[in-house]
């Protein structure tokens, strides 16, 4: 068989990676940058799973329903039922490969997080995604120095190799990347899992992520005929601050160990999470905290900043679990949050919505597979803290069982059989069908321009959303569409369109989808996946039917 | 506000470097080096000191909060992060910026670090065993798991060149997780290098203790990983411990 080439190394990528060499499998580890640079070294808080070693009888299941209703019961019950039963053995192998999770005698403790009743978090101080990541990469060393595992670091993305042989449907024959220290191309051969990322760099300097993880790929998969979902989905963090060219996560941990929103009202600190939201006051879905500290300073008499005040939380805590967060604050803000209540906005820092998958992460193309954040999946309307990188790591994992799986039930000699041919049929196929394959990099999408896009898109899909400001700014894409010079920022356009025709369809509020002109939620009508499609030069996006049955009242 | 940035560039496959200064006016008391590269890459019209064009400098940047060490450079001749590096803290009106010189420069301020991987797997620095992780031991696999593999250690190592013997702290660091991890038969071939490659190749000048962007406690965790690998292990077999 050949190698699986698997874009992007952060979570996703490397547990597919691992996985695959762990079954004996070899693949292609593609990157931008070392994975020491991926986005996933930035998450804090934790890892979801009904562990239960913390004596509140937690189970697998409520943590089910607790991702299904978060999400709004928009994700894939399917799907969701893998995760979280899979999630405690995910932990585990993770611990296995060294991960130092806080842990007491030998057990992994486990924390508050948003949305969740019980303790459900592991973690490790308020670096988690660091020190998960480090212990990947190790992991993931052993098996490059045998072979199995080949890096790609500094290579670029350019496209999907596809085919489109006589019954009509497209199939995926491997990657064209480029390397951007020497500027030469490659072309590799063999199914691709991508791993790429949120898209992030559809907001420039808007998000919490990377300067890295720019929407490229999906920009460019999505023309490419790769179906996408739920794009209006976006996740507002309700805490971060702003620092110089981005913005900063102030993790949920902080609420998760006893931080309070307020505002103030009449002279007079108001925690208004508190007040209206009685059982998980400030931990309620980050999609509630952000849609009401955004109304809440709309208020009369109320002033215009929400504060996070950490004061009332021990030294212990303070010591053991969220040290670096306060070193973070210290350094970027000149305040303690140990004695001052810090100033906090909602910033985005999550894409729900993204690549549309099944639950073995495969995409509508055969052969193309997607995991981590660029995939919709597990997260529904919107994501749950702590279930992000369970997400990523376990969906990386899925994929590649999947890959070897088929491989396995197809034989050994259909494998071998497929690593001579295809890169003859391939070269017919693609000739015949789709052209000859370019072997120039494409011209790289402006900055004035992606920032112009950005701009536009984040005043259309803000907390509160309505169909003026979406229409507006649908108009305003229409106009920069004339201005396009290449076709990454054509690719660009149709991402951005589809994103706002999703939010435009979509008239009702769900999750992070608030929409003012049409508060309540609408299951009869709208518990469906927005799907957005490119083909034939076309852009459609509509309603499809969730799969499967969730078994809980949505309520 | 305003600064003039001396930037040391190459174009690919070139030889030879040159400096371009180019003016840059701020606002924002915070603002880092980092966002200013961005903010002149972002310019519709880029142009020197002089009036001549310049082209759109190339770095590597991705977290742009010192948490992935992509963006180390050499500013004003001191290795560090560029999104760690507040212009308002530098008291010259000139800020110079060049690429760390231990690795081969591939264009202007990005060079080519792939040593810190070979080097990690030179030593096998993976987990040759079942983790087992001691209550007392959390701290150092936790310290020894931040190491952000920028280099900048490397670049202030009296005794670190690309391809030498020596393999610095940016081996050290993440080496000494795997060994707080591992029971004592597990350890043995990762101690072997560890001697090798990084014990008896540090100079104990320590440079890297006060240079390190993430401030990761190289000191304790060297001295624990000395400790483990030279005499802990031979103390134990004679019955000491």
């Amino acid at each position: 068989m050949e190698k699986i080439n698997i874009i992007g190394a952060g979570l996703a990528g490397l547990s597919a990676a691992i996985t695959l060499a762990e079954g004996g499998y070899e693949s292609n580890l593609i990157s931008l940058q070392y994975s020491e640079r991926a986005q996933s070294v930035l998450a804090e808080g934790g890892i979801n799973a009904a562990l239960d070693t913390m004596g509140e009888g937690d189970t697998v299941n409520e943590h089910y329903e607790d991702t299904m209703k978060g999400g709004g019961m928009l994700a894939n019950p399917v799907a969701v039922r893998r995760l979280t039963k899979n999630a405690p053995d995910t932990v585990l192998w993770l611990k296995s490969l060294g991960v130092p999770f806080y842990q007491e005698n030998g057990t992994i403790i486990l924390r508050n997080f948003g949305g969740q009743k019980k303790k459900r978090t592991a973690y490790a101080k308020s670096s988690t995604g660091k020190v998960i990541m480090n212990a990947l990469i190790d992991g993931a060393r052993k098996y490059e120095k045998k072979g199995l595992i080949r890096r790609y670091p500094h290579h670029e993305f350019i496209k999907l190799l596809l085919s489109k042989p006589a019954d009509g449907q497209k199939i995926c024959r491997g990657v064209q990347i480029k390397d951007r220290y020497s500027d030469s191309i490659l072309k590799l051969y063999g199914i691709v899992i991508l791993a790429s990322g949120g898209m992030n760099g559809v907001f420039p300097g808007m998000t919490t992520g990377t300067t890295q993880n720019s929407g490229e790929v999906t920009a460019t998969i999505f023309a490419q005929g790769v179906a996408l979902s739920n794009l209006e989905m976006l996740q507002y963090h309700p805490t971060t601050i702003g620092i110089s060219g981005k913005r900063c996560l102030v993790t949920e941990a902080a609420r998760g160990e006893g931080g309070r929103l307020y505002v103030v009202r009449n002279g007079r600190p108001w925690y208004f999470m508190e007040e209206k939201y009685p059982v998980l006051k400030n931990l309620m879905p980050r999609d509630i905290v952000s849609r009401e500290m955004y109304l809440t300073v709309r208020e009369k008499e109320c002033e215009q900043q929400v504060y996070l005040d950490m004061t009332g939380l021990k030294d212990k805590v303070w010591e053991h679990k969220l040290s670096d967060l306060r070193n973070e604050i210290l350094y970027y803000r000149k305040l303690d949050p140990k004695n001052t209540p810090i100033p906090v906005e909602p910033g985005i820092h999550y894409f729900m919505g993204g690549i549309h998958t099944d639950e073995y992460h495969r995409t509508n193309i055969d052969g193309v597979y997607a995991a981590g954040e660029c995939t919709s999946l597990y997260h529904g309307a919107n994501r749950l803290g702590g279930n992000s990188m369970l997400g990523a790591v376990y969906g990386g994992k899925t994929a590649a069982m999947h890959i070897m799986k088929n491989a396995e039930e197809k034989g050994h000699d259909f494998a071998e059989k497929t690593k001579e041919e295809s890169m003859e049929s391939y070269r017919a196929e693609s000739m015949e069908s789709l052209g000859e394959e370019s072997m120039e990099a494409p011209a790289e999408a402006s900055e004035e321009f992606v920032s112009a896009l950005g701009n536009i898109l984040y005043d259309g899909l803000g907390i509160v959303r309505n169909e003026g400001r979406l229409k507006f700014a649908m108009g305003k894409v229409s106009q920069l569409e004339a201005a396009c010079h290449n076709d990454r920022e054509k690719n660009r356009i149709l991402l951005a369109k589809a994103m706002l025709n999703s939010a435009i369809i979509r008239k009702e509020s769900r999750g992070a989808h608030y929409r003012e002109d049409y508060p309540d939620r609408q299951d009869e009508y709208y518990r469906k996946i927005t799907l957005a499609r490119y083909e034939e030069q076309q852009l459609e996006v509509d309603f499809v039917q969730i799969q499967g049955d969730p078994g809980i009242s949505s309520e | 506000m305003v600064v003039q940035f001396d930037i040391l560039r190459k174009e690919k496959k070139a030889e030879k470097q040159y400096t371009q200064s180019i003016r840059y006016e701020y606002e924002n008391p915070n603002e880092s080096v980092a966002n200013a590269l961005r903010q002149i890459n972002r310019r519709q019209e880029r142009k020197d000191i002089k009036g001549n064009p310049v082209s759109v400098i190339k770095w590597e940047c991705s977290c742009l909060q010192k948490k992935c060490g992509a963006c180390a450079m050499l500013i004003n001749g001191k290795p560090g992060l560029a999104c760690d590096a507040r212009l308002a803290a530098y008291k010259t009106e000139t800020i110079r910026l060049a690429p760390l010189r231990k690795f081969p420069v591939v264009e202007d301020l990005i060079v080519d670090r792939s040593i810190l991987y070979e080097n990690l797997k030179e030593m096998e620095a993976w987990l040759a065993g079942q983790p087992e992780l001691r209550e007392q031991g959390y701290e150092a696999a936790y310290e020894g798991s931040r190491c952000l593999q920028c280099g900048c250690c490397l670049e202030i190592c009296p005794n670190f060149y690309a391809g030498g013997n020596f393999f610095g702290m940016a081996s050290m660091v993440p080496v000494a997780r795997i060994l707080e991890e591992l029971n004592e038969n597990d350890r043995k071939s990762l101690i072997k290098e560890y001697k090798k490659h990084i014990y008896s190749g540090c100079g104990k000048s320590l440079a890297c203790r006060n240079i390190c962007p993430a401030q990761i406690d190289i000191e304790g965790l060297l001295l624990n990983s000395n400790a483990l690998s030279v005499w802990k292990a031979g103390l134990r077999r004679h019955g000491g411990v």
